[in-house]
C-alpha cells in the first residue's frame, strides 16, 4: 500500500468515529480532493524541480500516541532565547499544556484547537474561517490533505484595537518514538481591524527517524491590521517539511510579513499564497536559505492582486554548498481591476560549490495595464575581489566568506522586528557558516 | 622590513612583472611612479596575496620570512596593508562592525584577547577625527554609496585602525579633490613613524608632495627602470615617462 491509499484507508476507518461535527463536508470534500488528485509529481510545472519521492516512500505512522515525556530544558534550546512571549508547545501532534503559556484574554486569543473549541465564541470562529481562504476549485493538495485529517493546531485571534503585547511561539514537536512519522498540524490566525500580532513558529525533530510534517496556516487580515509572520526552518536532515500558508487580507491598509529561515531539514517546500482582497496592501515575503549536503528548498509563491493601489514584495537569497538544491519560483498574477500595483520579486542565489543547483523562476502575469511590477533573479559565485578586500584586513578566508554571505542576506534581515529573534537567526547563519561570529551588534548606543 | 628578489609574476598567462627588486627599510617611504600598464598595482596586488596573480618567480621577504605561501590574511596578521585603488563595497557590513572583527581576528592571530569595546571606541574616535571623519559615518555599510573620497579616506582610517607596520597605497590619490587629498596624506604623514614603512604607489607627482618619498622608483614594463630621491618624481612630472623608456631600450 503507497502513501496515498494508506491515508484514503485511514482517513475512512477513522471517520466511524469521529462526529459528524460542523467540519466534517470539509474533511469529505478534502478527502475526496485529495484522493482525485494524489500527491504532486515533476511532471507538473510548479512542482518541476522538487521530487516528493524520497519523502512519500517512508511508511509514516499517521496518528501517533499521546505519550509525552518532554520537560522545559528538553525544548528550551528550541525557544528564541531571552524571548517574553506566549508559547504553545504541542509534542507529536498533541498540545502540552504544561509546556505552554496560552492565553485568553478580552482582546486576543492564543491556544490550542482542542482547548478553543470548547469556548462558545472561539468555536463560532473557527467554524468561520477554517479552510476558508482560497476558492474552492484552486485547493492545494496537501491542503486538502491536511484538512482532512486536522485535529490539533492554534488558534489565535486578535479582537478590533488590540495590539499583542508579546511574541507569540508555536513550536511542534516530533520526539520520534515512530519510526517514521507524519505530523499535519494547523494554525489559523484571525486578526479584526486595527490589530497587530507577531508570530514565530517551528517544526521541530528530536531524534533521527524519518519526519514528514505537512502543515498549514491560514492568516486572515482585516483591515489597518499588521501580521509578523516568522517561519525556522532548522529541524534535522532526517526531517521533511510541506509548509502550506494562505494569506487573506480583507480589509484595507493591511500589512502582512511572512520571513522564513530555511537552513536545517532534508526537504523543504514552502507554498506561500497570498489573496489581496482589498486596497492598500503591503504583502511582503521574504527568505533567507542556506544549504549542504544533499538539502533542499523550494519556495513556491503566489501573490494574487485582485484590487487596485496595492504592493506586494518577495525578497529571497540563497546560498548552496556541496550538492543542496534551491529553487525559487514566485508567480505575481495581476488583475485587469488591479490598477496600481507595485509588485517586485528578488531572489538572489550563490552557489558555493560546482554540484550545488540553484532554480529561480520569476514570473508576472499582468492584465491591468497601469501598474509598477519587476523581477530580478541571480545566481552566481562569491565575488572573489570582495573576498580578497576582507582577507587583506587579516579576516581570515572562512570568516570573510560568512561576512559576506551574512552581508548578501541583509535587506531580509533588515526588517525582522524581533531583536532577540535576529540575534536567534544570526546566531543559526554563523553556526550553519561554520564560524563564531557576532554579525551585527552595536558598537554605539 | 620588505626584501624583493628578482619577482616575476603573472596574470591568465600574461608576464606582467618581470624581475622586480625592491627593498624597503623600517621608516621609510618609497614612491612607485610608472606609466598605466607597467605593473604597479599588480606589484602591490602580489605584496598582499591577490590569488587572481601568479607569482613564476623570486621571492617577497618580510621581516625575514618568504611570504609568497602566504594566505592575504596572513600577511595582513603580519602587518602588511592595502589601501585599494578600488575599495570594493560591502553592503550589510558596517564599518564599524568590520574593523572590530579585522582587528580581533588579528589579534588573535597573535594569541592576544579580543578588543574590548572601550578600547576600539577610543580607537575609533581617535582615528576618526585623525581624517576628519564623522562617528556616525562608521555605522554605514563599507563603502556602499560613499564617494570617491569617502572611499578613500576610509581606506586611510582602516590603515590607522590596524596600525600596520607597511603600508601600500595604491593610487590614493586617484578621484581625490584637493582638500581630500590633504586630509589623507596628512594622515598618513601623522601615521608615519620610524618603526613603519610606506610604499606609495602613483601615477602622478602630486601626491607626493603631500607624502615626501625617501626614494621614487619608476616602473615601467615590469621592472623598476630608475629609483631616485623626490626629484626624480618631480623631472618624471615635467618630461613624462617616455625618455626613461628611451634610456631603457
Amino acid at each position: 500500500m503507497d502513501l496515498k491509499e494508506k491515508l484514503i484507508s485511514s482517513y475512512h476507518q477513522t471517520q466511524k468515529d469521529r462526529p459528524k461535527d460542523a467540519f466534517h463536508a470539509l474533511r469529505e470534500k478534502a478527502i475526496s480532493y485529495f484522493e482525485e488528485k494524489g500527491f504532486p509529481n515533476k511532471k507538473e510545472e510548479t512542482w518541476r524541480y522538487t521530487s516528493l519521492r524520497p519523502i512519500l516512500k517512508e511508511d509514516y505512522q499517521l496518528f501517533p500516541k499521546n505519550e509525552n515525556t518532554l520537560t522545559q530544558q528538553d525544548i528550551a534550546p528550541y525557544l528564541t532565547k531571552g524571548l517574553d512571549s506566549y508559547l504553545l508547545v504541542y509534542v507529536d501532534g498533541h498540545f502540552v499544556e504544561n509546556l505552554s503559556q496560552p492565553i485568553k484574554t478580552k482582546t486576543f486569543t492564543a491556544t490550542s484547537f482542542s482547548k478553543a473549541l470548547q469556548e462558545k465564541e472561539d468555536k463560532a470562529r473557527i467554524e468561520k474561517y477554517f479552510d476558508q481562504i482560497a476558492p474552492k476549485e484552486d485547493r492545494d493538495r496537501f491542503r486538502s490533505l491536511n484538512t482532512a485529517f486536522t485535529q490539533e493546531g492554534t488558534f489565535i485571534h486578535v479582537e478590533r484595537n488590540a495590539v499583542v503585547d508579546k511574541p507569540i511561539q508555536l513550536l511542534y514537536f516530533s520526539t520520534g518514538k515512530e519510526d517514521a512519522l507524519l505530523l499535519q498540524p494547523r494554525n489559523l490566525v484571525v486578526v479584526e481591524n486595527n490589530a497587530q500580532v507577531k508570530i514565530i513558529e517551528r517544526h521541530q525533530s528530536l531524534n533521527e527517524n524519518a519526519t514528514l510534517t505537512n502543515a498549514v496556516t491560514e492568516i486572515i487580515a482585516a483591515e489597518h491590521t499588521l501580521v509578523d509572520y516568522y517561519k525556522i526552518q532548522n529541524d534535522k536532515y532526517t526531517s521533511s517539511l510541506i509548509d502550506n500558508t494562505f494569506v487573506d487580507q480583507h480589509g484595507n491598509d493591511s500589512a502582512v510579513f511572512v520571513h522564513t529561515f530555511s537552513f536545517g531539514g532534508k526537504l523543504t517546500r514552502n507554498n506561500l499564497r497570498a489573496s489581496q482582497n482589498a486596497e492598500h496592501l503591503n504583502t511582503t515575503f521574504k527568505g533567507v536559505t542556506i544549504l549542504e549536503g544533499n538539502q533542499h528548498v523550494d519556495h513556491n509563491t503566489f501573490v494574487h492582486h485582485l484590487q487596485p493601489n496595492n504592493e506586494s514584495h518577495q525578497d529571497y537569497k540563497g546560498m548552496f554548498d556541496d550538492r543542496s538544491h534551491g529553487v525559487f519560483d514566485g508567480y505575481i498574477l495581476v488583475d485587469r481591476i488591479a490598477q496600481k500595483t507595485d509588485g517586485y520579486q528578488k531572489s538572489d542565489n550563490i552557489l558555493m560549490s560546482d554540484r550545488a543547483i540553484a532554480h529561480a523562476k520569476p514570473q508576472l502575469e499582468i492584465y491591468a495595464d497601469d501598474v509598477l511590477c519587476s523581477h530580478g533573479c541571480t545566481i552566481g559565485q562569491m565575488d572573489k575581489e570582495a573576498l580578497f578586500y576582507l582577507q587583506s584586513r587579516g579576516v581570515p578566508k572562512k570568516e570573510a566568506k560568512a561576512l559576506m554571505m551574512y552581508a548578501f542576506c541583509t535587506s531580509v534581515l533588515s526588517s525582522v522586528t524581533i531583536p532577540e529573534l535576529k540575534a536567534q537567526i544570526d546566531g543559526y547563519i554563523s553556526s550553519k557558516l561554520g564560524v563564531k561570529m557576532d554579525f551585527d551588534s552595536e558598537l554605539i548606543d | 622590513m620588505l626584501k624583493i628578489k628578482n619577482l616575476h609574476a603573472s596574470v591568465e598567462g600574461n608576464e606582467i612583472l618581470k624581475g622586480i627588486d625592491l627593498e624597503i627599510n623600517p621608516g621609510e617611504k618609497h614612491a612607485i611612479m610608472g606609466p598605466n600598464g607597467g605593473g604597479k598595482s599588480t606589484l602591490a596586488n602580489v605584496i598582499t596575496g591577490n590569488d587572481a596573480y601568479e607569482v613564476t618567480e623570486g621571492e617577497i621577504i618580510f621581516e625575514g620570512e618568504n611570504i609568497l605561501e602566504l594566505d592575504p590574511e596572513e600577511r595582513a596578521q603580519k602587518g602588511i596593508f592595502l589601501s585599494f585603488q578600488y575599495p570594493v563595497e560591502i553592503p550589510g557590513v558596517s564599518v564599524m562592525n568590520f574593523m572590530r572583527t579585522a582587528i580581533n581576528a588579528i589579534r588573535k592571530s597573535k594569541g592576544e584577547e579580543d578588543i574590548s569595546g572601550k578600547e576600539l571606541m577610543a580607537l575609533l574616535k581617535k582615528n576618526s577625527a585623525l581624517l576628519g571623519i564623522d562617528l556616525k559615518f562608521l555605522q554605514r555599510y563599507l563603502n556602499e554609496g560613499f564617494s570617491g573620497g569617502e572611499k578613500k579616506r576610509n581606506e586611510i582610517f582602516q590603515m590607522a585602525m590596524l596600525d600596520p607596520k607597511l603600508s601600500i597605497l595604491d593610487e590614493t590619490d586617484s578621484g581625490l579633490d584637493i582638500d581630500a587629498l590633504r586630509i589623507v596624506a596628512d594622515g598618513v604623514n601623522k601615521l608615519h613613524r620610524s618603526d613603519n614603512s610606506a610604499l606609495v604607489i602613483t601615477h602622478y607627482q602630486r601626491l607626493l608632495n603631500y607624502i615626501v618619498p625617501d626614494f621614487v622608483h619608476v616602473l615601467v614594463d615590469g621592472k623598476i627602470v630608475k629609483t631616485g630621491d623626490k626629484n626624480l618624481a618631480i623631472k618624471l612630472e615635467d618630461k613624462g615617462y617616455d625618455w626613461l623608456k628611451l634610456q631603457e631600450a
